[in-house]
């Protein structure tokens, strides 16, 4: 449930927070917003929406005049030299609930920006107060980073200022300094109405098992002109928590499968007869086709449930006191 | 030295096969190896044989002849004909991190093996091994060896007919004994004769071969198989190996246990051709479990050597040199049905179909392959590591 801009506002309230609240017409830039609030006392901020090619997310906010050099960013998360770009708008809107132009560090007060990191201009702080949107770009709030801090303790978030203008070598013997930053649990993205192409994750990184979406899938978001290869690619990242532990899923799994392949059969097939025989013939090639990928998958949740069951049964031999 | 003994020497040192190293001037002659080993060549009758008493397709391994070399495979079948079980075992040196397709052919095969004939499998991590020869710490080569057990178990093996141990932690007690007593049957001369071992190397060297041998004695697991001191073993392994267990078969009647049997594959080529086998510390000279769909298509376009003509004209007028193109290679490795391969040889081979085409295949026969290990890797957690390790008996390992 997206947080809206006055349930914000009455929860800085009730964290005592002291905030000053201006009300102006939509802004999409901070040029824009500077004509509305530009001569009150405070640093503007400039709040930019990233990602990385692993679809991990961050926020960057920065005073308006600190230049932010996104290569050199990247290098310092440790994400190599192209490794940053803006996030699409339709992230945007998916993981912080807030719509172009209103980015801000309050975003992050909603769960499904809870693996968002966050990296803020160290030049905040020498400043008495600093502007942000409130969720919409139609009001900026000013509020000392004091203040902020608090508001970011209370969601469970840990403040850390950095110098965004500072261009540290990277290399062998320096490791990237802002590399403590990268979220270690990637964002799971709800279903999108799209079909977007299905991406696996590389094996190795562990999905957090606590998120509430039917199936743990990562999708790749493109933009809309580049669309949609599902044939081939049916593949996706699998939850080994929840996919091979439970039956439901496992089964939902299997169908995911046989669905695809069964798509992808019935356009590559040199289908010439209808009716039965095309029953038989798509049975036929189906069965040829899933039979590798499906006992994988039921290979997997045999092994997953003698591990649990093993474990179980070693713990309980452990309890129980052993007589003399 | 006289003419003979030279001509011997100058033949040897053309093309040297050993558990350490793999390396030709030209192509691996695989029937000369058959020759100098001493093993059989495993020929179609037997791989009927094999689909008659399995009642399934034979793996497309040993349609291929990838795997086509044995010692004593017609005893064990003859012996799981009249009812009577044996078990696998294999085994891995965890030397590094990579996992490449090379790796994987003899446990794609040892997991057919189990699925087809329903018997159990042990599997050796000889981290000690690595350690010594690799001058790895002991830990890293332990750590290796766990990582290396998630894509051995990512492989399928089934966890209730599988035992997976690493030489740090199991050897000792029944194991340790069998290693002494074949240890006592093998003479120093003999094994510098088998292995070349040299004044100069380590005595941690001279010991280790009969660490790599006493897995093939079922003695050496007594939570698995006591009481039965009789059972056979076959090994499946490449064929680099074969010193290991020609020594073992040698001692194993002088101890009163049966000789294992084997069955041997060929070496998985390079991408860039065909004169040794795939390094893991050359990463463009194989493909890795790791590798995106992304990479394993350029690393195939840039680096498969090809054995397509220069020019379009021309490879349409002479066709394709299929003794050296290693796409077709890796598809006969992987790409399972015999008549979509029968099609793409004659095509290519006519000039009829071009270099990039059959690239493209191979691309998706891999890529498919590699997802599909990825997520079966994915899902392999520490503890289910651990249970796969546990010394725990597997009642049902011969369901």
């Amino acid at each position: 449930m997206a947080y809206s801009k006055d349930q914000l506002l009455a929860r800085l309230k009730d964290l005592q927070i002291e905030f000053s609240q201006y009300e102006h017409p939509a802004v999409m830039t901070v040029e824009a917003q500077a004509k509305y609030v530009g001569n009150i006392g405070g640093g503007l901020s400039k709040n930019l929406f990233l990602k990385d090619k692993k679809h991990r997310f961050y926020i960057v906010s920065a005073l308006a005049d600190t230049k932010v050099d996104m290569k050199v960013l990247s290098q310092r998360l440790g994400l190599g030299k192209g490794g940053l770009r803006m996030a699409p708008e339709e992230t945007m809107l998916e993981i912080l609930k807030v719509p172009l132009g209103s980015v801000t560090p309050f975003a992050l007060v909603n769960e499904s920006a809870r693996d968002v990191a966050l990296l803020l201009d160290k030049g905040f702080k020498a400043q008495e107060r600093c502007f942000f949107h409130p969720l919409s770009n139609d009001m900026s709030i000013s509020l000392n980073t004091n203040d902020l801090d608090k508001f970011l303790k209370s969601i469970g978030r840990d403040p850390a200022y950095v110098d965004l203008e500072a261009n540290p070598a990277v290399g062998k013997d320096q490791p990237p300094d802002l590399a403590a930053f990268v979220p270690s649990g990637s964002t799971v993205l709800p279903d999108l109405p799209d079909p977007a192409s299905a991406v696996q994750s590389a094996g190795g990184s562990h999905v957090n098992a606590n998120n509430n979406c039917k199936a743990a899938t990562e999708k790749a978001i493109k933009p809309a002109k580049d669309v949609q290869n599902v044939k081939d690619k049916s593949a996706k990242a699998v939850n080994p928590s929840s996919s091979f532990t439970d039956a439901e899923k496992f089964v939902e799994e299997i169908l995911d499968r046989i669905s695809a392949k069964l798509l992808s059969e019935t356009k590559e097939g040199n289908i010439a007869q209808q009716g039965q025989e095309l029953g038989n013939e798509i049975a036929n090639r189906l069965r040829k086709c899933c039979y590798p990928e499906l006992k994988n998958l039921a290979t997997i949740f045999k092994n997953t449930a003698y591990t649990q069951g093993f474990h179980a049964g070693k713990a309980s031999s452990l309890t129980q006191c052993p007589r003399t | 030295m006289d003419k003979n003994e030279e001509k011997q020497r100058e033949e040897e040192r053309e093309q040297v096969v050993s558990p350490w190293e793999v390396s030709s001037s030209g192509k691996i002659d695989y029937d000369k190896l058959i020759d100098k080993f001493g093993c059989q060549r495993l020929d179609q009758s037997l791989v009927d044989r094999v689909q008659r008493l399995t009642g399934r397709p034979p793996h497309v391994f040993l349609r291929r002849g990838v795997f086509f070399a044995h010692r004593d495979l017609n005893d064990i079948l003859d012996a799981y004909e009249k009812g009577e079980k044996f078990y696998l075992y294999t085994g891995r040196g965890p030397s590094s991190e990579a996992l490449h397709l090379g790796h994987l052919v003899p446990f794609m095969f040892t997991k057919y093996l189990q699925d087809a004939f329903k018997v159990p499998l042990v599997i050796q991590l000889t981290d000690d091994e690595k350690c010594m020869w690799k001058n790895l710490s002991v830990e890293e080569s332990q750590r290796l060896a766990r990582e290396n057990a998630k894509d051995i178990i990512a492989c399928g093996f089934d966890v209730t007919k599988t035992f997976i141990f690493s030489d740090f932690d199991y050897v000792g007690g029944a194991f340790y004994k069998n290693m002494v007593k074949v240890a006592k049957c093998v003479t120093y001369n003999k094994v510098v004769g088998i292995f070349g071992f040299t004044g100069e190397d380590h005595i941690g060297k001279v010991s280790f071969p009969p660490v790599q041998a006493v897995p093939s004695f079922p003695s050496s697991f007594p939570h698995l198989f006591s009481g039965k001191d009789h059972l056979r073993c076959l090994i499946p392994c490449a064929i680099d190996q074969d010193p290991y267990f020609r020594m073992t078969r040698d001692v194993a009647p002088r101890i009163g246990y049966h000789k294992p049997a084997l069955i041997e594959s060929s070496f998985f080529p390079a991408l860039q051709g065909e004169t040794g086998k795939m390094s893991a510390s050359d990463p463009n000279s194989a493909i890795y479990v790791t590798d995106s769909a992304k990479a394993i298509k350029n690393k195939i376009n840039k680096y498969a050597f090809s054995g397509g003509q220069e020019s379009v004209e021309l490879h349409r007028k002479l066709g394709a040199n299929l003794e050296v193109d290693i796409p077709v290679k890796y598809l006969s490795f992987f790409l399972e049905d015999d008549a979509e391969l029968e099609h793409i040889k004659k095509e290519y081979g006519a000039g009829g179909m071009l270099t990039g085409e059959v690239k493209q295949r191979l691309a998706k026969v891999l890529t498919e392959l590699v997802e599909r290990h990825q997520v079966a890797r994915a899902a392999v957690t520490d503890e289910m590591v651990d249970a796969f390790m546990a010394v725990r008996p597997l009642p049902n390992m011969f369901d």
